[in-house]
């Protein structure tokens, strides 16, 4: 591992790092280890003390705490308090702990035990309502995406280590799309989010030519009726951008107005 | 001398998802050994109730941060099936190549950072970056060959942004794909030197007769779609999974168990390897031979010997599928799939066994029922009673507390499991 860091004549702490899973797929931990060119160097930035899914060695001694996953049990909420009471930087990783992500799509049914009847028939499973991590302690910083994008990780990352502030964009993925001379994917019939959506993943998925799904949640000022009659312009059926629109969970507040209009077509009526 | 034994493994590392190992043995007699998974149910088959079919690779992808590939193409092939579409020659060769990067990628990902740490005495693979530099530039080079080649087919190492149902969305520039070539043929070399490193590893001796249950090749050593075979001698056709599966519940895990011909069942590569052994290329078999792989293995700890054939055996391929892509002409990316009344199968072998989606649609082509089953979940019974077997006969052969609990840590390593796939 590389030397002691330094900036601006300044040694660099390194602080201690700990990551953690709640519900979720555990993608965004394993985008630390995907990111196989700059790993050493990541690693030469901070300390990793906790780290289930990659070490056997756990410490509770640690500054900042990466975690990913959304709550949907009762233990859950323990090991969270636990985590925040250890960190004095909880970091909500990836878009589950940001905003449940797409584990939240089971709140939509009107009958809250009717999806797990419809997996565990009468076998009782004990689950809560998916919900982001604030909604049970404070977060200190939100880094979303599904999957995180590691490059803007480690930019984080490296502002935290330096004691800068963190900012994320607040302009929509639109403005990263035209920038990377991408066809507006409306134009083609494809529904997409980009001009909602908060950017700063440089446009993954429209650059691939599939319409954004709003993972990162929304830009400022997003307006949502507009797009969706925007869309109806093109022949993009409102059902298509609705579904988008829940997919992730980062649109849940304006979402019920909309339910308001347009109530979730699913099962779990009975 | 009678024995006693207690070890109790909370949440085990190096593994993907939350599990517990649970072993007590007093004077002689197995109390308890428990393989638990406590990993928090996520309700996958309801969310996608109600959706329109586009949803369901985009969500289902989801379930597995480590086979997010393949979950997307087991999704798009229930739904092809389904609405009575065959990919074309070009798409079914690029989904193959994609899928056989995702396999490369995890089985390194398990080899090197998962398993290895129990070989050479660390708790994981950190403390090599400073004592064995190679060795992880190495892994790191060949991981990286295959997460690249993975957004460069599939748009995204992690949740695939390229694929949909009748086809992709774009397709790989061929110069660009010619480029890999060179990474892979030094991608055998580094496996070679890999094979050489695990055969200095003391691979527990360690055997309990086994069903294995994975598709059936028909000419390939098989990744996507066919039929369905086990050791015991059923067959049956990937429609039928459900017959292969048999799903129950237990009250001590969230995720479901399987059983086919005995109590318990495994998947696999260790189980592809049984079952399709002569189908693998040249280049695999003589990797099997030099690490002493013999079908038919049923010693679980072999798997990881497996996996890594299975890496010689994919990179020789994906050389050869590149260069009938690049002597190809190039096809549309995309043919438009028309939803139709009916239901659909999607089998495919996903780095940690077979793995199905089944979805039936309305005439809209909106989802009224899903159904995925995964690697892990049918694994689970059958890890389940390897503890059992194993920490009897360790226990008899006078082993105490601390390694009887690291040899079930590294038992359930060895089968890779997916914990969190696993409670879909």
């Amino acid at each position: 591992m590389a030397g002691k860091l330094s900036y601006l004549g300044v040694e660099l702490k390194r602080p201690r790092a700990a990551f953690f899973d709640f519900t979720g797929c555990e993608g965004c931990q394993l985008q630390i280890l995907n990111e196989e060119e700059s790993l050493i160097d990541f690693l030469s930035l901070v300390e990793v003390v906790n780290f289930r899914e990659a070490m056997t060695e756990a410490s509770d001694d640690y500054d900042i705490a990466f975690v990913e996953g959304c709550v949907t049990r009762d233990d859950e909420i323990q090991r969270l308090n636990k985590i925040r009471s250890n960190a004095n930087i909880l970091v909500a990783f990836g878009s589950c702990a940001c905003f449940g992500g797409v584990n939240q799509l089971k709140n939509r049914f009107p009958d809250s035990k009717w999806a797990e009847k419809s997996v565990y028939g009468n076998h009782p499973v004990e689950t809560r309502k998916a919900e982001p991590l604030s909604k049970h302690v404070v977060v200190d910083l939100n880094i979303p995406g599904c999957p995180v994008n590691k490059k803007e990780v480690e930019e984080i990352v490296l502002n935290l280590v330096l004691g800068k502030s963190v900012r994320l964009p607040c302009y929509p993925v639109c403005m990263e799309c035209k920038a990377n001379g991408v066809v507006c994917l409306y134009d083609m019939g494809e529904p997409c989010l980009g001009p909602v959506t908060r950017a700063g993943c440089g446009a993954w998925c429209t650059k691939a030519g599939t319409g954004c799904w709003g993972c990162r949640g929304p830009a400022e000022d997003c307006n949502l009726e507009l797009i969706i009659s925007m869309a109806e312009e093109k022949g993009i059926p409102e059902e298509a951008m609705m579904d988008r629109i829940e997919c992730f969970g980062g649109f849940a507040q304006k979402l019920g107005e909309l339910r308001g209009k347009t109530p979730p077509k699913a099962g779990g009526t009975g | 001398m009678k024995v006693s034994v207690n070890a109790s493994i909370h949440h085990l590392s190096r593994v993907e998802g939350h599990g517990n190992i649970e072993i007590r043995i007093k004077d002689g007699m197995v109390e308890t050994a428990r393989w638990d998974v406590v990993e928090t149910p996520r309700f996958f088959e309801a969310m996608l109730v109600g959706k329109l079919w586009e949803n369901a690779p985009w969500i289902c992808g989801r379930i597995c941060g480590i086979c997010s590939i393949g979950h997307t193409l087991a999704s798009i092939r229930a739904i092809e099936n389904a609405f009575g579409f065959a990919p074309s020659a070009q798409t079914a060769r690029l989904r193959l190549l994609l899928k056989h990067m995702e396999t490369l990628q995890s089985h390194i990902l398990h080899l090197y950072m998962l398993s290895a740490p129990d070989f050479v005495g660390t708790g994981s693979v950190f403390p090599l970056i400073e004592s064995e530099p190679d060795i992880i530039r190495r892994a790191l080079s060949l991981k990286m060959l295959a997460n690249d080649l993975c957004d460069f087919i599939g748009g995204r190492r992690l949740h695939p942004t390229k694929t949909v149902a009748g086809g992709f969305t774009m397709l790989p520039d061929k110069a660009g794909l010619e480029e890999f070539l060179p990474r892979l043929i030094n991608a055998l070399k580094d496996l070679h030197i890999t094979a050489e490193i695990f055969k200095t590893f003391d691979i527990p001796d360690f055997a309990r007769e086994t069903e294995y249950v994975s598709l059936k090749g028909n000419g390939n050593y098989p990744f996507i779609g066919g039929d369905l075979v086990s050791s015991d001698g059923v067959a049956k056709k990937e429609r039928e999974y459900r017959a292969m599966t048999n799903e129950y519940i237990v009250p001590h895990s969230t995720s479901k168990w399987s059983r086919l011909s005995r109590e318990s069942f495994a998947v696999g590569a260790l189980a592809r390897f049984n079952n399709n052994f002569r189908l693998l290329n040249t280049a695999a078999r003589e990797t099997a031979s030099m690490l002493g792989l013999k079908p038919v293995s049923h010693n679980p700890f072999m798997n990881n010997i497996a996996q890594l054939l299975e890496c010689v055996h994919v990179v020789r391929e994906s050389m050869d599928l590149i260069m009938e892509h690049l002597g190809s002409e190039t096809s549309a990316p995309r043919v438009r799939v028309e939803p139709r009344e009916g239901a659909g199968v999607g089998a495919v072998e996903v780095p940690r066994g077979i793995l199905y989606h089944s979805y039936s649609f309305d005439r809209d082509g909106r989802i009224t029922a899903c159904d995925c089953v995964i690697p892990t979940s049918q694994n689970n019974a059958n890890i389940h009673m390897d503890i059992a077997e194993l920490a009897k006969r360790y226990a008899g052969a006078g082993y105490k507390d601390y390694d009887i609990g690291l040899l079930a840590s590294m038992l359930v390593r060895a089968y890779d499991p997916c914990i969190s796939c696993s409670v879909h």
